[in-house]
């Protein structure tokens, strides 16, 4: 599957009459597998609300998504959930793991709810952990861990049942730079696997790591630019921060 | 004062925003207040109307019963074992000795009598049949305790008249043909008299007749009628039962009534032990024994709805405290003390307590005068009780002790929380239960998240418990009561013919409307521990949802919490229940109902939970996950 996202004419509005707000204004896209995608923009101008809409999360006013091959606009309640379960990993700015549930747990949720048994779950949690870097972080709860050791666990959580992209909203809105530099290291591992990958941010630095950057105002693509920072690996660079090799 | 001033402007403020918890709130509390009013404004209900009976039946003050029994070889007798059908000159003697003696006590001024009983046996031409205490009056009205026709006329040879609630039961009306004895009468009338508790209660109560009973039906079978003299010696000739008298005293001082009867019945200075004394207080107490079972039930109710009210309340204020997470973090950053912020809460609570209390007053005033009537045995009705000051305190005092119990602890523990956390508006960590989260991971999904949202939050599961089993207790003891009611009739049924008893009769529809007061708190219980719950788990609800689990999963998920918790809450009702009933009914012994009935009531409960956390569940899932997730952040 050469592009497993397609976009088109997607719009989402809020309101009516003199109210109404367009959020995401007849947006058109396209993902190639692997390809790592980021969306720019000030708080408030849709890139949330456009990655929501293209994870099945909330459903569009208009337009056309192509998610795996299929019409998630024609798709039921119980259709998204499945493609949720099967074809989309989502990571949060707040990285919402569920407080009494370990590291570990949190990360079989997913396998769990995919009906997957809970030795092949836990199995499975515990490969993507250690993949984080969290072994050791297996059994402890979220109020335990920092920013980031949250965020790469609801990164872990993401992965759990083999997506076919990651969609990642503001991944590092909560994080201070080392932490950041912990999740921009995970991205770069997973686009280096050959992961699909949409980030939503406002931070350049993040976007610097895309093969694409696409920037966003009222609800509109304004600008679209190539990068070499995903697949050159130098992540990065032109933000200050660190050298991720060496 | 200003302090005061913004307590209350927040308080007033919340109750304005929130109106569909408040109304909650309000009907919860509302119900128990109007159940313990009812039960409070019911004492002495009967009271009126006996003293209008009393009144328009020149009552007597003092009724004695003279017992001839067949062991008392001097006893004038007209029974089967007699050879004569009149007294002979000796009995005679004895009997004036009896009634000189009486007429002597100190105190009383006038009497009338004796009158001669028959015990007997009564039939209807609709085939009732029963047991009728006739006694032999004179044609002409008499000085002391003249029965008060109400329909038709006084007696007459061959005629009979009947008291109203006997009447009733057996539902003849004059003219109608019957037989005592086995001779034949017409209802000449209906009367109604203060001088014998009515139908069932004539032979049953203290108060009432002593030595009836003989025959072979039941003493809640018997009822007064009236007939002449020589009608009820030809009734006691032919039923063959001992020969009794009634005797009527006037007193110089009614109010003196209990001393004189106590001191005779101790002393038996009476010609023979055989004679006994009833006072009119004892008969106006066995007259309110109508409404009695009433009462009990309305206290035992009042009990059940306070406690239903209660877990309600608490779980509706925890609830409430997830909603004010933010407010109250603002509250402390403004200078605001943990003191305000729990004044806050519990003046809204307190509020609504007493605009309930005041409510359940009302509803009580209006809903006695229903259920307060006296009954077919008195004249008059009992009105609309008064509600006294003492009453309200009562009342009132209870709704607060209900509203405080509920929230004090949301309360302390909204004042104890960490500011930053507050504004933060990040919901109190759940407990986690690392036993339950292993084994829920083997259960489908719907368990599976069933099982960790109730576990979360085992407070609010322990109060939902609590709830079912004050619920199913509820209709275990109606159930218990019945059984019971329905084991009464059957015993009445070997002696009569389905006679419809008015105390069950009343009773019955007491505990009906009894049971539907706590359907609708447990009712109400059940939608705000569910809406609760749906607010708790909103976030790992949208959550479960973003990462793949259908609108149908998360919703049985939530139902599952609801339900899991009822299951022990409805089987730990039934034991509940018998007690419950077993105290309310006077230690009288335990009364299982059927076990297909228990089963009936304990999955009939359970059905019920998950049909009223349907709606919020499903309302919990219409919020688009993405919007619930966001708004986390906000």
């Amino acid at each position: 599957m050469n592009e497993p996202i397609r976009v088109k004419g997607l719009t989402k509005s809020f309101g009516k009459g003199a109210a109404l707000v367009r959020a995401v204004d007849d947006i058109d896209l396209s993902v190639a597998q692997g390809e790592t995608v980021a969306i720019m923009g000030p708080s408030g101008c849709g890139k949330s609300t456009l990655l929501h809409m293209t994870g099945g999360l909330e459903r569009p006013t208009s337009g056309s998504i192509m998610l795996a091959g299929q019409e998630l606009t024609e798709l039921g309640e119980r259709g998204l959930a499945r493609l949720r379960r099967t074809a989309v990993g989502f990571v949060f700015q707040a990285f919402h793991l569920v407080d009494e549930l370990t590291a570990r747990e949190n990360v079989e949720l997913p396998a769990l709810l995919a009906g997957q048994s809970p030795r092949a779950a836990r199995q499975r949690a515990l490969e993507l952990l250690a993949r984080v870097g969290l072994t050791d972080r297996a059994s402890f709860l979220p109020a335990a861990l920092s920013g980031g050791q949250r965020q790469r666990v609801a990164v872990a959580r993401a992965l759990s049942n083999n997506p076919l992209v990651v969609l990642a909203d503001e991944p590092t809105g909560n994080l201070d730079s080392a932490a950041t530099l912990d999740v921009l290291r995970l991205f770069d591992s997973l686009h280096a696997a050959g992961q699909t990958l949409i980030i939503v941010t406002h931070d350049p630095r993040i976007a610097a790591t895309a093969d694409r950057m696409f920037t966003m105002r009222d609800g509109l693509f304004i600008d679209e630019t190539r990068l070499t920072g995903g697949t050159s690996g130098n992540l990065g660079a032109l933000a200050g921060l660190p050298e991720l090799k060496g | 004062m200003g302090r005061m001033l913004i307590i209350a402007r927040l308080a007033a403020k919340d109750i304005r925003y929130r109106p569909a918890q408040a109304i909650l709130l309000l009907v919860a509390i509302t119900a128990a207040a109007a159940v313990l009013s009812l039960g409070l404004v019911m004492r002495g209900v009967t009271t009126q109307p006996y003293q209008q009976t009393r009144a328009a039946t020149r009552g007597p003050d003092v009724v004695a019963d003279l017992f001839f029994g067949p062991s008392n070889p001097g006893s004038p007798c007209l029974g089967a074992n007699c050879s004569s059908s009149t007294s002979t000159s000796g009995d005679a003697a004895t009997l004036a000795g009896k009634a000189s003696a009486l007429e002597h006590l100190q105190g009383v001024t006038g009497s009338t009598g004796p009158y001669q009983i028959a015990e007997a046996v009564i039939t209807t031409a609709n085939g009732h049949r029963a047991g009728v205490v006739a006694e032999g009056r004179d044609e002409a009205p008499a000085a002391i305790d003249q029965p008060l026709v109400v329909s038709g006329t006084w007696i007459r040879p061959g005629g009979v008249v009947l008291e109203r609630t006997f009447a009733e039961a057996l539902g003849v009306s004059v003219g109608s043909k019957v037989t005592i004895a086995g001779y034949p009468y017409t209802v000449a009338g209906i009367a109604v008299t203060a001088a014998e508790p009515p139908y069932p209660n004539l032979c049953y109560a203290t108060g009432g007749i002593s030595a009836c009973g003989a025959l072979d039906i039941t003493s809640r079978d018997f009822g007064m009628a009236w007939v002449t003299r020589a009608d009820a010696a030809t009734a006691a000739k032919a039923s063959g039962m001992p020969l009794m008298y009634l005797m009527n005293l006037r007193l110089s001082d009614p109010s003196n009534a209990e001393a004189l009867v106590s001191a005779y019945n101790n002393s038996k200075q009476g010609p023979t032990a055989s004679t006994s004394l009833v006072a009119w207080q004892d008969i106006a107490t066995a007259d309110g024994l109508l409404i009695a079972d009433q009462q009990t039930v309305l206290s035992v109710g009042a009990w059940l709805a306070a406690l239903l009210a209660i877990a309600s309340v608490a779980v509706l204020a925890g609830g409430r405290m997830a909603e004010h997470n933010r407010r109250t973090g603002l509250l402390k950053t403004v200078g605001g003390t943990p003191g305000t912020v729990a004044a806050v809460l519990l003046a809204e609570n307190v509020v609504l307590a007493v605009v309930s209390a005041v409510a359940g007053l009302a509803i009580a005033r209006l809903a006695a005068p229903l259920i307060t009537n006296p009954g077919a045995a008195l004249l008059g009705t009992a009105g609309a009780p008064s509600v006294t000051a003492a009453i309200a305190a009562e009342v009132l005092v209870v709704a607060l002790i209900v509203a405080l119990a509920a929230t004090t602890v949301p309360a302390i523990r909204a004042a104890r929380r960490s500011t930053v956390s507050a504004l933060a508006d990040a919901a109190r960590t759940p407990r986690r239960h690392a036993l339950m989260v292993a084994l829920s991971a083997r259960l489908p999904v719907p368990l599976l998240l069933g099982v960790r949202m109730a576990t979360r939050r085992l407070r609010r599961a322990f109060l939902s418990m609590a709830s079912i089993a004050v619920t199913v207790a509820g209709l275990v003891a109606v159930l218990a009561f019945h059984t019971l009611a329905d084991h009464v009739i059957d015993n009445a049924m070997t002696g009569s013919i389905g006679l419809t008893d008015p105390v069950v009769q009343r009773d019955s529809q007491m505990l009906l409307v009894l049971t539907i007061v706590l359907l609708a708190l447990s009712t109400l219980n059940a939608i705000s521990a569910t809406w609760a719950t749906v607010l708790d788990t909103r976030h790992s609800s949208a959550l479960f949802r973003a990462l793949g689990a259908t609108p149908r999963q998360v919703s049985a998920g939530q139902i599952m919490a609801q339900v899991m918790p009822a299951i022990p809450g409805a089987i730990v009702g039934v034991p509940l229940g018998i007690l419950l009933f077993w105290a309310a009914n006077g230690n009288g012994g335990l009364n299982w109902p059927s076990p297909g009935w228990l089963v009936a009531a304990v999955l009939g409960t359970l059905a019920a939970v998950a049909a009223m956390t349907l709606l919020p569940a499903w309302l919990g899932t219409q919020q688009s996950p993405a919007s619930v997730l966001q708004a986390e952040m906000a």
